[in-house]
Formats: structure tokens, sequence, C-alpha cells
């Protein structure tokens, strides 16, 4: 790809995404952050309505600032496989798998979605750039990677009310994709693709299409669910979801290992309670499996744990510790009061052996009331499930609402 | 005769560090400087009109914070104004811009070279790595590795842990850094040759060695490692040029009642039976002192102010032995306005940063060859900024300070002496090389002041101009600089001292080097010590 970038592209040092305009005609409260290029929503009225979206009805997020990479060629699979622990032999052409890539040291560099959508050909979407990263392990592959961030715009459509929609919009046979099925349906200006995942624990879909396509889609879904409470959300409403639904996110519950400066900030899938990812036996090597092996075999330094928190204060950056006033064992991630699930959660890391499932843990919680800082100490009991994780994400066909 | 307990010969910023800390701690200090002002290489000059020139060095990064903080500077006067910017001009009319934001930074990667956009970001953290591992190391006396005392095996110990705290292929990878040229460190990282030359500029200025010499990585780390309020990497102008510090450390010095004097250019350091008793002025006047610290480099403390019997043999050929070439040359510009450059879009900000004018790495070993020549380069690495875009007290209203770095630049020319036929030459070279890419500004020029190194050496003493006060190769280095048997600070004779860059850790305006070295003498006089330890990043 040759740059198209003028000597004073940073007049304008933000990208705005083809749904931009449809966002903003349900924007309030004008609160938009950086998401790599792009500018992105963080509230457009208010957290807990469009929480509620999710949940209840049908959310749009717009995800076409997702690091986006098409891979193709003869190698294709065998470059997967190299690049990632999982085995993708097993992906299927209309699968898509999540996955961790790791470096040589077992170490993870980001996680993400690989879709398969040809025989020969990926689509590799991710939290970080990863362009390097193909270009680096693409030696001896016949392969062709390209970064198509800005080629592909992109929602996630989240809710029990999603399947609904689609069909109403005329997807036919989109209740009988599966969980991590994707599809291509027609859509006027070209087909479009649907895939039945989601950073949400929910029945939910992601749907990708050529920039020119965005708004169109965007009014046939407004269309389509227009009796069913749909609307745009933030990344404040989503990321309750994500920790309600014991998902982790790269920079807040781990640090990627090619950015990560300090020896020991970084984590092995194992540590991040993924270690059913890796499949150091699929027959072919891959990055940071003889690292891994090793880790197998001698233990972790860490266990990432999903805690029910006792009471109803988060426990925000909170300290881990083995009993009350006790020894240090390890640190919150993430919070969320859970609205759904009811329950106060955080996502942590403890050190080995503590934090198996059943186990109970302490957290020292820090909080204000108005300007006065309270501390308390809560019980946290290591769950073994997400606290929100419904039969309707995976049940197909889905249900209407 | 009043005897004081310490006398420190020049009133380099390293110096005047080293006096003030010790006369925090008591001591009875006097600061003696050859010239009629104070700072040595650390000033602002008023040699134009209403202008003040930071005339030899000209930026702040390196300058350790807890010495800040410790000495009051702030209440001294001294503020540092960090600044964002600086491009490196192309050949071909185009710039490569440095920019703040992370986004337009990787965008800026993309429009010259779209495969060097994510290597950007391994390089940054490659670098914070390193940064991360010497930064503690700086505030701290290098241990001497053949010494069984617990002090020394202590700091071994703790350089060996934070050695192991690497991580084995981090391990590989540092060693390597430390032997390898910047040109090899940077091909591990970039294709494109205009973003390994806008990023080896650092590694080979004030270095006698070109981009493809093994060592020159490390010169590059070198000027990286500092910070300005915690970024990492950041420069700043010391409002006021920076005569700011100097004159900032000397008000700590005189509040903890230190004296300095000027017009007191040392002829011998005196000694009596293996112990100094003080110094001897070049105008016979003798001051004793118990003790004297030699901020002046390693060449010119033992092969200039001490006879050679009481340097003793070994010394003065480790003296003779010890590096410190001239390399570079240095340009200060009064100018009447902002010269415009023609590659930079309107509107641009950039030139309130650092700029360069050497685009590929070739021209760089190039320029290199030239001075192995004994000449000039034809084609000079230029280390340019205007600091009053940012300060507005160096210039007149309307009016601006340029300081110009250059590098390569002889000592010598073909082995003669510098003369003002010679400088104006040499001058004339960098200007038209400016002029290249600004239409407007010889006109703008007011009055320039041409440095060479031999220039700098007669005038504040740094041997053949080094701006290191002796290179930063790797066997000058650590417990080896300036060389065995005084890399603590200690001189060959009792109550003899080294403070200035010679010493660990090194050059630039760092202040570390005077810190550590009044630490030693107030742990040789058992007095609690004033200099603190580094703050850590962690």
């Amino acid at each position: 790809m040759t740059s198209q970038l003028k000597p004073d592209h940073w007049r304008s040092a933000v990208k705005y995404s083809p749904f931009y305009n449809k966002i903003k005609e349900h924007d309030y409260v004008n609160e938009w952050h950086r998401w790599a290029e792009y500018t992105t929503a963080t509230v457009l009225e208010d957290t807990t309505i469009e929480y509620f979206a999710i949940r209840n009805s049908a959310s749009i997020f717009d995800i076409t600032p997702m690091s986006k990479y098409r891979i193709k060629g003869p190698d294709a699979l065998d470059f997967m496989n190299r690049l990632l622990p999982r085995d993708m032999t097993k992906i299927r052409v209309g699968r898509v798998a999540y996955t961790v890539w790791c470096d040589d040291e077992g170490m993870v560099l980001d996680d993400g979605t690989v879709f398969r959508v040809a025989k020969n050909e990926y689509l590799l979407c991710a939290q970080e750039r990863q362009m390097e990263i193909l270009r680096r392990n693409s030696v001896g592959f016949d392969i062709e990677y390209s970064e198509v961030t800005d080629e592909i715009a992109a929602i996630s459509f989240q809710g029990p009310c999603t399947c609904k929609i689609l069909k109403n919009m005329g997807f036919e046979g989109v209740e009988n994709m599966k969980m991590f099925d994707l599809r291509f349906f027609d859509f006027p200006g070209g087909e479009i693709m649907i895939s039945r995942t989601g950073y949400t624990g929910d029945l939910g879909y992601e749907i990708w299409t050529k920039n020119d396509q965005a708004e169109l889609l965007w009014d046939s879904i407004y269309e389509g669910g227009k009796d069913y409470a749909i609307r745009p959300i933030g990344g404040n409403a989503l990321e309750i979801a994500r920790v309600e639904a014991g998902l982790i996110a790269a920079h807040v519950d781990f640090s990627p290992a090619n950015e990560t400066v300090r020896p020991g900030h970084a984590k092995s899938p194992y540590e991040l309670g993924l270690g059913w990812l890796v499949k150091p036996d699929k027959g072919v090597a891959f990055n940071g499996r003889r690292a891994l092996i090793k880790e197998k075999e001698k233990g972790s330094r860490y266990r990432f744990v999903k805690l029910d928190v006792e009471g109803n204060k988060t426990a925000c950056n909170a300290y881990l510790f083995d009993k009350e006033n006790g020894k240090t064992i390890g640190h919150v991630s993430s919070t969320a009061w859970a609205p759904s699930a009811k329950t106060n959660v955080a996502l942590g890391f403890v050190d080995m052996p503590y934090g198996e499932v059943g186990d109970t843990v302490w957290a020292e919680i820090y909080y204000q009331k108005e300007l006065k800082w309270n501390k308390r100490w809560a019980k946290c009991k290591v769950m073994k499930d997400p606290a929100w994780n419904p039969p309707r994400k995976t049940l197909t066909p889905p249900a209407d609402f | 005769m009043k005897k004081y307990d310490v006398i420190v010969i020049g009133s380099g910023h390293n110096g005047l560090t080293n006096g003030a800390f010790l006369a925090k701690a008591g001591l009875d200090v006097l600061v003696v400087e050859k010239n009629d002002y104070i700072g040595g290489a650390t000033v602002s000059r008023n040699l134009h009109k209403d202008w003040k020139y930071s005339n030899c060095s000209y930026l702040a990064s390196l300058f350790r914070p807890e010495i800040y903080r410790h000495l009051n500077l702030a209440k001294h006067g001294l503020q540092v104004v960090t600044y964002n910017g600086g491009f490196t001009l192309t050949d071909s009319g185009d710039y490569l811009g440095s920019f703040s934001d992370h986004e337009v930074m990787r965008r800026e990667i993309r429009r010259h070279s779209p495969v060097d956009v994510d290597a950007y970001d391994r390089y940054y953290h490659q670098m914070a790595k390193w940064c991360r591992f010497i930064r503690p190391l700086l505030l701290r006396t290098p241990p001497d590795p053949t010494s069984f005392k617990p002090r020394d095996l202590d700091e071994l110990k703790f350089l060996g842990k934070k050695f192991f705290d690497l991580g084995q292929r981090d391990l590989y990878d540092f060693m390597k850094f430390f032997t390898v040229s910047v040109g090899d460190f940077l091909d591990e990282f970039f294709d494109s040759d205009l973003i390994k030359a806008h990023k080896a500029g650092s590694a080979v200025v004030g270095t006698n060695l070109g981009p493809r010499s093994p060592g020159t990585a490390y010169v590059l780390l070198h000027h990286y490692m500092g910070d300005v309020d915690g970024a990492v990497g950041a420069w700043g102008f010391p409002r006021g040029g920076m005569g700011a510090i100097s004159g900032a450390l000397a008000g700590a010095l005189q509040e903890h009642g230190g004296e300095i004097r000027i017009n007191a250019g040392v002829d011998k350091i005196m000694v009596k039976r293996g112990k100094v008793t003080g110094v001897r002025l070049e105008n016979g006047e003798e001051i004793l002192a118990d003790r004297v610290v030699s901020n002046v480099d390693a060449k010119k403390t033992f092969l200039g102010l001490m006879e050679p019997e009481d340097a003793g043999e070994k010394v003065v050929k480790a003296a003779k032995r010890y590096k410190s070439r001239g390399s570079s040359g240095k340009l200060n510009i009064a100018l009447n306005g902002v010269p415009e450059f023609t590659a930079l879009p309107k509107g641009s900000e950039l030139i309130k940063g650092d700029f360069h004018i050497v685009d590929n790495m070739e021209a760089y070993e190039r320029g290199y060859d030239e001075w192995k020549d004994g000449m000039w380069s034809t084609n000079p690495y230029l280390d340019i900024l205007i600091p009053t875009l940012t300060d507005p007290t160096m210039a007149p209203p309307g009016k601006h300070f340029m300081t110009c770095f250059v590098q390569y630049c002889p000592s010598k020319v073909k082995g003669q002496d510098w003369n003002a036929d010679l400088l104006k030459k040499f001058g004339d070279n960098v200007i038209d090389s400016i002029a290249k890419y600004s239409p407007n500004f010889k006109d703008l020029i007011e009055h320039v002041e041409i440095r060479s190194g031999q220039v700098i050496d007669n005038e504040i003493g740094l041997t053949e101009g080094n701006i290191f006060q002796g290179e930063l190769s790797l066997n000058q280095l650590m417990f080896n600089r300036p060389f065995h048997g005084c890399a603590q600070y200690r001189g060959p004779v009792n109550g003899l001292y080294l403070s200035g860059s010679t010493t660990h850790p090194g050059g630039g305006v760092m202040g570390a080097p005077g810190a550590n070295s009044a630490r030693e003498i107030l742990m040789d006089m058992k007095i609690s010590t004033t200099v603190p330890e580094d703050e850590g990043d962690d």
C-alpha cells in the first residue's frame, strides 16, 4: 500500500468512521475519545440506558476502529497455524476463532478474532496494531497480507432482539448461524459479512461492510429494529457488559508483550485463563510453543480470577489479599457492578497457587462518598463462570426476544 | 592563611553541583573559575546586543531531577520548559516531522514508509527498556569489578540483578546494543533510510565515530535516557538559556555558604607527600585546602594541572591514551526573524523543535570520512534549534536566537590550527547548507559566532572541544571512565577527586558526575550525605 498522506496530514489528526454522522444524530452529551486514529463515543446519552440496550433489546456499537487485516494465499492456513496457538485446521471456512497470539517467550501480544472467509483467506481483527507481527512472521509463507482497517466499516450488533431484527431486514437463514459462524448476505452495493460474534457475552452479531454501504446498513437496521428499542451505545456501556461477561481487554487486564518494558509484567495465555486456546500437540510449531510447554510443566506465575465481590462497592484498583489484613497476593484489573447478573464483579490476578474456583480472597476497597474516602474489606469468591452467561448466548435458532 | 575544606577547579555545572552538595553538608567550599563568567559549557553569553547565547550546550534533559529538587534550584530561578516538534529535511524537498501525538507520528512514518509504522513503536519500547536499565545507574558510583570491598560487591550484585531481570532474550540484545553501531541497531527496526537518518543524529553528536562504527548505538541511548518532568526522552530549554542552570547551581552553592572566584585559573594542584594541599593559581597565588576536586577533564587534570611525578606513571600514561577527540563545532546565530523552510507546510509548529538536514545514512558516513581526513563535513549533520520560539527571554521581541550544532568538525584543519579565515569558511559552509532549504535564512542573519573544537578548548578547557569530556565509547564507560583506578571519582593522590563528565556517567548537562563525586567525598570524610539517591521509575 503506498501512502496517500499529504505533508500536512496533521491538520486533521482524527478519523471519522463511516457511521459517524449516523451516531452523531443520537449524541446528546458530546463525550468522545480516540480509539487508534478514530474518534469514538464514550457515552451518547446515558451509560445505564445504553447498557440495557445490550441486555434488553438491541445495541449498535461502531467497531470500525478495530485493527483489521486480510491474509490470503496458498499458505494462509499454515501461516495462521504458525502464528496462533490454536489448532487452526479445526476452524472451517465460515467459522470464526477467538484466539491470542504470543511472542517466543509465550507471552501474549494480543487477543482477537480470526475469520476464515474462504479456504485460503482470513480476516484478523484485534485491538492493537499487528502489521509488523504479520510481516515478521510471514517469512517463508506464500501469503499476502494487508491492513484493511480503513476499508471495512463494522458494527457490533448485540442484544436479545438482534436476530429478530436481522430476520426483519431480510437476511434469510441468519437464525441458523451458530455462535462463531460467519456468512455472506446480499446487500445493496455488494455482499456483506455477518458473524455471530461479540464482546458482550450475549446474543449478538458483528456486521462487516464496505464504507459506502455503512449508512444504508444503519438505516436498514433502524427500519428492521424500529419496534425493538434499538439504539447506538458508547464505550462505557460496552465496558460494563464485557466485565460482566468476564472478557479481558488489552491494556486493561493485560499489557501486550511487545509493548511491555518491565520484566514480569507480560502474561501468558495460561495466566490469562486462556489455556484452552493453546494446543501444544497440534502437530506444528507455533510462536511461543516451547515456552508454553515449559510453563505447563513448571506452572504459571499468576492465575486470572473472576470474582464475586461481597457488598456493593466495586473493587476498583484494589489489591487482593489471602485474608483480611493478610498477605498481598494479587490485584484487580477490571470491575463493574453487573446490572443484569446483580453481582459485584471484579476481574484480576492472583499469585499461584491462590485463587482456585470456590476459594475466597479478600479485597481492600477504597471508595469515595462526597469527596471523602472510605475503606472496606470485602470477601471475594472465585467464580467458575462469568457473572453473565445466559443460554441465549449460544441458543440456535435464537428466540425473537 | 585561610584553608578551605574543598576547592573545586572549574565552575561548570558538575563543579557547581559538587560544590553545592558539599557546602550543603557544612563544608567550607571554594569554586575557582579561570574565566570571568561561570558555567563552563553551561552558559548564556551576551555576545551580541540583547541576545543571550547558549553558546556551548543548548538543551536540558539529562539533568537529574533529584539534583534539581534537592538543591532547590527552582527557588534559585531555574525553570526548564519542554518543547515539541522537530524535523529532518530531505534532499527531495520534503520533511520527516517529529510529532508528540502517537497517532500523528504513526501517520507521519506511514507517509514515508508504511512498513516502518509498527517498527517505530517497537523501537520506542526497546529504547524504553534500555532506559529503564540505565537510568538508575546514573546517580550511583560504578563498582570496581576487581574489588572485594563490601560496597563494590553490593553494587555488583545490584548490577547483576538488573542484568538477569532483563530476561534471556533482552540480555542478549542488551549485550549487543552496547557494542553495535547505530546503523546496525536501526537496521533491526527500520527499512527507510530517512527514518534511520532522522534517528541516527543523536548517536554521532559529539562522537568521533561514524554511524557504522561499533559503539555508537550506546550514544543514541545516552541522548535518550533523560527526561523532563518524568517524560523520558523529552528535552527542554532552561528559561534564559543554559546559564540558568549554572546560575541556579551557583545560587544553591552560595545559599549554603560556598564561594566562587572568577578570573582564577589554576596553574597546578599542589601535592605534598602524596596528599593535596591546595591549588596554585596562574597569578602565583596559593590557596590551601584539604581536598581538591577537579572538574576539568582527565587529560587536562593529570597532564596539565598535576606534576607528572605527583600523578604517577600509570595515570599519566592512561591520561595520554584517554580519548577526547574533537569532532564537532557550533554556530550561534542572531536572527531578525524566523526563517522559513520551504518543505514545511504553512502553520506547522515543528520548527519549535530540533531540526536536521542529513537525510541518509551514507551522508553521515561520508561526513565522517572527511573528518578523518582532517576536514569538516561539506554536508554536515546539523542539530538546529530556535529556543526563542519557546523562551521569550533570550532575544529582543521579534528577534531570534538559533543554536546550530555541527557534526563533524576537526579540532585541527589538516593539522593546522584554526584561524579567522578557516572559521569563516567553516561557518559559511554551514550557513549555505541551511540556506539550501530556507530561502530567507541568510537575509535574517544579524550576527554569527562560529566555534570549532579548538576555539571551545581554548576558551573553556574541554580537550579538543569534546563535549563529553572524553568519548562515550564502551572502553571509557562505567568502571573504566575515565580509566581504571580513577573511576570512583578519586584521583591518584589523597584528597584529589574528579567531578566532571570525564567520570561516570559521562557527558551531557546531567549533574550526576558532580553529585556522585560529592557523595564519595562525604563518605571519605564520614559525613552523612546530602546527595540524593535515584528516585526510580517503577
